[in-house]
């Protein structure tokens, strides 16, 4: 029993010491690694084509490039292509494959690499192709060995955007190798499901190479977390913290401001009571204050919307229609008593409870609505309840989300409202916008065009298709150890822009 | 000995009806993961090829048959959400959790049995009774806000370790163990507690019986009696609580992983339960019901070996 | 006899830390200081004053006000699940131990593996069966806490079917209903009340653990262990956040065990 004791002791005294030094000193201080913080893992495979959730799609893109690709300004620039040509009625594009440009593996891509990727996406085998656009092309040739030519069935003068789809070696496509690789910046080393994924620099890089030599995306599931994570030195950067959070990190990190692409609005299903009525949605626009919610729920930060278009589109965005309808409370109360709820009305939120965000916006809605009257329920669920009971099911009242845009085309926010869209998940149906959106798909002429959309998205604020919030502020908290982020317009992390600070 | 094979023969069948109702249970829920996985980009052409895939089409009783066909030869079947096979998903995470709920079951021992030892020798001292009062107070400590006071003293305050700062034990062994100390902490404190009280207990009734008595008596040394005879009989209620112990710090450990950012089994189940990862929550299921069903054989085991006179009254 | 003194003294004490909790919890169930939804943006993470003795929230909701109504919702979900937990496991435990046979034999087998089974384990795997939320936690958490009641009940019945005033009541020709819930139920009160004490503290730190992973009670609701959740993102520079209804529920869980240890 003696002996027990004794061990027992030691045991204790062992432990204490792998305890105090097994921590010693934070990492990463040499810049060589950078460990970013992801709010979810990533999707099961790493193939960028099959990969829909824009948090994969935003760390695939250290990884993959397409003929073309994104910079920051949301321009496109050449990638695997090292230059591109369309001819003037917008059917035949033509991609001159880059010099010297390597795959992770080292083997040198080539034009049946490219020809293998675009004709997968392409592929109606299993109904839909990977990518929707795709459906519009016609044939996929190499007329030579540094040449590609994509002919399209119909002219699109807006094609060139969905050539951002990741080129990958036709080895990969047909079978013969399971873990894709890239010809992005960074390759793919390791990853732990639950736990990280781990890039490596790729000095075989084409363009500028990277400056961090390891980068380390670490899954924080829990959002509480964050911030203990980023001050104790076990992370380095978190992209899209909230506001609440940002104010509580110290002098040590740096936050960035951008936007987030999204239209944070509460969707309202027109096609269920009471908001198949136009008075009552309208009453609640009347009812709320974006500002307000901005206040509250971001601390100020975000950018109001009016309509379905947020302001990186640039020339497409209407600030005039924030003006819509401004707070209210006797013009809500009047269009409400005229639809027939004089005593008021009770309805559900549906909310996606893993979004802190919209969360918080719901909650402040809910105060909003109260003084119109209105009772507002907030229902949390699972983002997959979400996803099969609202946006696939279309069963529910109302629900905050933010809806992002998947290329930089307008179409991309917009198409989702004609009335037989497939993912027109508020059952948004109008003949005036239809007939807008179709004018605006065959119009080649851009100022006609761009005309046709601004009339769709002054149909969806008179409408009050939803009732628009915001844009949300994007706030980027990284270690001020490191510099050099950029925002881009679509979901995108790009790590190789940054560098140790001096 | 004939009671022990009982034992393991009642265990196993025990799991395997544990195995069953998992499987019904999950069977019987609505919900379609084909939906989950395919998210916004579902088609019912895309739905129906992958219902295929996964296997969705077959009838509930077919699918029973084909699983516990894989679950015997421990293969859990392919997780929906990541598409791997669930024994290989958990085969990395299953150490992490076995290994903390270890740890912090040896730091309820190491801590609670010398505590009961001084404050049953020195007992109505004022060292016993703040022990005492201590114990009485962490008792009511839920290990997640335990977990948090950690944080926030030792993690922020001291900076004695990082939070949030696991590091995988494959990487570096030191600083997974060096991590793992303070979730740990957190689980065993309340059980300390606990265990301290039922000791201490065991230890002040023992005290006054005869035989301690006799044994003080004939000349013994205090430190004699108490090593020699006390501890080993004060033990034996105890045991059962360690058993019951140590199958609550499988649960609490899933808390705790929430709390120290660990990617545990409970990180695994949390998301899998919310992706309605079925193949994997199932799997998960069977194997805390494993590991909680043999550590009760083991403290079964323990208790015959240390008291035989346990078989007789079965 | 100075172990009688202090056994007072821990029902004293308990008795004073439990009214400390539940008080205020009874008291929030139909009035609070201040409305526990509103928001308040000139009051976001203010500190403690006298207006609102504990400071406010993220959203400027008063701390004290969030606190009252949750610890409300915490003792309601943890009355709840003692009591679906009492009720249906006294019945099972009263006919199994009652009538005894296979059926018996054949329902403790099955009970011995839920009762080994860790309690927070049974009911998240319920709550994963169920969906999460506020109702859907007290049926988890109940449905999860019956297998220790069967058990304490079962024994009663056991021991009680063989005694002197159970033969004589059944010679007296009551029916067998009338014996077990009659006659033997009220013998059974002395022994359940202190494991519905216990059942109720594991009950209260189960939801708690529950509400903390997020899929127990959902915003703006408050409750004990939800409101830690949050918390913890202002663990840097509003700790009180945390400590408030921490303590408070170290607080009730304490109150309580100590009046069980007074029942002893």
């Amino acid at each position: 029993m003696k002996r027990f004791k004794n061990l027992l002791v030691s045991a204790l005294v062992l432990m204490l010491t792998v305890a105090l030094c097994g921590c010693g000193g934070d990492k990463a201080g040499d810049g060589e690694t950078i460990t970013v913080g992801i709010p979810q893992d990533i999707e099961e495979s790493l193939d960028p084509h099959t990969a829909v959730a824009a948090g994969t799609r935003e760390i695939l893109f250290n990884i993959y490039e397409g003929l073309v690709k994104p910079n920051s300004n949301g321009d496109l620039v050449p990638a695997v292509a090292s230059e591109y040509s369309i001819d003037d009625e917008g059917k035949t594009y033509t991609f001159t494959l880059r010099d010297g440009i390597t795959f992770h593996d080292g083997k040198a891509v080539t034009v049946e690499d490219i020809k293998a990727s675009i004709e997968r996406c392409a592929d109606t085998g299993s109904g839909d192709p990977l990518v929707a656009a795709f459906s519009n092309i016609e044939s996929v040739t190499a007329p030579d060995d540094k040449h590609v030519v994509v002919t399209l069935k119909a002219a699109d003068t807006d094609f060139l955007s969905n050539m951002t789809t990741a080129i990958l070696p036709a080895e990969y496509i047909s079978g013969a190798v399971a873990e894709p690789v890239g010809t992005g910046p960074y390759m793919f080393v390791s990853r732990s499901p639950q736990e990280n994924i781990v890039l490596k620099r790729y000095d075989g890089y084409w363009g500028e190479k990277a400056y961090i030599a390891n980068v380390i995306f670490k899954v924080i599931s829990n959002p509480d977390t964050i911030v203990m994570n980023l001050e104790g030195g076990a992370i380095d950067m978190f992209a899209r913290v909230t506001s609440a959070q940002a104010a509580q990190l110290s002098d040590n990190f740096e936050i960035k401001e951008g936007t987030m692409n999204l239209v944070q609005a509460l969707y309202l299903n027109n096609a269920v009571a009471p908001f198949d009525d136009v008075r009552v949605r309208q009453a609640l626009c009347y009812a709320i204050n974006p500002q307000e919610i901005m206040d509250y729920a971001f601390d100020g930060r975000g950018t109001e919307i009016g309509s379905s278009m947020f302001p990186s589109f640039g020339k497409y965005f209407m600030p005039e229609l924030n003006d819509t309808y401004n707070q209210d409370t006797e013009k809500a109360k009047a269009l409400l008593a005229e639809a027939g709820y004089a005593d008021g009305l009770q309805f559900t939120i549906k909310v996606p409870s893993n979004y802190t965000q919209h969360v918080d916006t719901a909650q402040v809605l809910k105060e909003e609505f109260k003084a119109i009257g209105v009772t507002a329920d907030i229902e949390l669920i699972e983002w997959n309840s979400w996803l099969s009971d609202v946006y696939s099911g279309r069963d529910y009242q109302a629900t905050v989300v933010g809806v992002d845009a998947s290329t930089l085309s307008p179409r991309a926010l917009l198409g989702r409202f004609v009335s037989d869209a497939g993912n027109n998940f508020v059952n948004f149906n109008s003949k005036e916008y239809d007939e807008a959106y179709s004018a605006a798909l065959l119009s080649t002429d851009d100022a006609a065009q761009t005309g046709y959309y601004k009339q769709c998205e002054e149909i969806l604020a008179k409408d009050a298709a939803n009732v628009y919030i915001q844009d949300p502020a994007e706030l980027v908290a990284i270690n001020k150890k490191f510099t050099g982020y950029e925002f881009y317009p679509i979901y995108a992390q790009d790590m190789s822009k940054i560098r140790p600070a001096k | 000995m004939t009671g022990i094979i009982k034992k393991i023969i009642s265990s196993i069948l025990t799991i395997a009806v544990v195995a069953c109702l998992v499987f019904m249970a999950f069977s019987l829920i609505p919900g379609d993961p084909a939906v989950a996985k395919l998210g916004t980009q579902a088609t019912p052409e895309k739905l129906a090829a992958l219902r295929e895939t996964m296997g969705l089409n077959k009838s509930v009783p077919a699918r029973f048959v084909e699983w516990i066909a894989g679950v015997v030869r421990g293969d859990f079947g392919t997780s929906y959400s990541y598409s791997m096979p669930v024994t290989k998903l958990i085969a990395d995470k299953l150490p992490v959790t076995v290994i903390l709920t270890l740890y912090s079951f040896i730091l309820m021992i190491a801590v609670s049995v010398p505590l009961a030892i001084v404050a049953a020798r020195y007992e109505n001292s004022a060292l016993d009774k703040t022990i005492q009062i201590l114990s009485q107070i962490t008792m009511s400590v839920p290990p997640f806000f335990g977990g948090i006071i950690i944080t926030l003293i030792f993690g922020l305050g001291l900076k004695l370790f990082a939070p949030g700062g696991y590091v995988s034990y494959s990487v570096n062994a030191g600083r997974f163990l060096g991590y793992m100390f303070w979730p740990a902490l957190a689980i065993a404190l309340p059980k300390v507690a606990m265990a301290f009280s039922l000791l201490y207990g065991g230890l002040t009734t023992e005290k006054r019986k005869d035989y301690a008595r006799t044994a003080y008596s004939r000349g013994n040394s205090t430190k004699d009696v108490f090593y020699k005879h006390l501890l080993k009989n004060a033990c034996i209620p105890v045991i059962t609580f360690f058993g019951m112990a140590l199958a609550d710090m499988i649960a609490g450990s899933i808390v705790i992983e929430q709390v120290f950012s660990i990617p545990g089994l409970g990180r695994i189940l949390l998301t899998s339960i919310q992706n309605r990862d079925y193949p994997v929550v199932e799997a998960i299921i069977v194997c805390i019901a494993v590991l909680v069903i043999v550590s009760n054989l083991l403290v079964d085991i323990l208790y015959r070996v240390i008291d035989p006179r346990i078989i007789t009254e079965d | 006899m100075g172990k009688n003194r202090r056994y007072d003294f821990n029902l004293i004490l308990g008795s004073i830390l439990t009214a400390i909790t539940t008080v205020p919890a009874l008291i929030g169930m139909i009035w609070t200081p201040y409305d526990t939804h509103t928001m308040n943006n000139s009051l976001k993470l203010a500190k403690a004053s006298l207006m609102h003795p504990f400071g406010c929230d993220n959203f400027g909701r008063d701390l004290l006000s969030r606190v009252m109504e949750g610890s409300a919702t915490t003792l309601l979900i943890g009355l709840g699940t003692v009591f679906i937990g009492v009720v249906i496991g006294t019945f099972i435990g009263a006919l199994t131990g009652y009538y005894g046979g296979l059926v018996d034999d054949i329902f403790m087998r099955f009970n011995d593996v839920m009762f080994s089974f860790p309690s927070l384990l049974l009911a998240l795997v319920f709550v994963a069966v169920m969906g999460s939320g506020k109702i859907q936690l007290l049926f988890a958490l109940g449905i999860a806490f019956i297998p220790s009641y069967v058990r304490i009940v079962r024994a009663e019945y056991v021991r009680a079917r063989n005694m002197d005033y159970v033969k004589s009541a059944k010679l007296a020709g009551a029916s067998d209903m009338r014996v077990m819930f009659v006659h033997i139920l009220p013998n059974t009160f002395k022994i359940l009340l202190n494991s519905v004490l216990i059942g109720f503290n594991n009950a209260v730190l189960a939801e708690a653990g529950l509400s903390f992973l997020g899929i127990g009670v959902q915003p703006p609701d408050a409750s004990l262990g939800r409101m830690l959740s949050d918390a913890q993102t202002y663990l840097f520079n509003r700790p009180g956040l945390a400590i408030v209804p921490g303590v408070t529920l170290i607080i009730m869980v304490l109150g309580i065990s100590l009046l069980g240890k007074r029942e002893k």
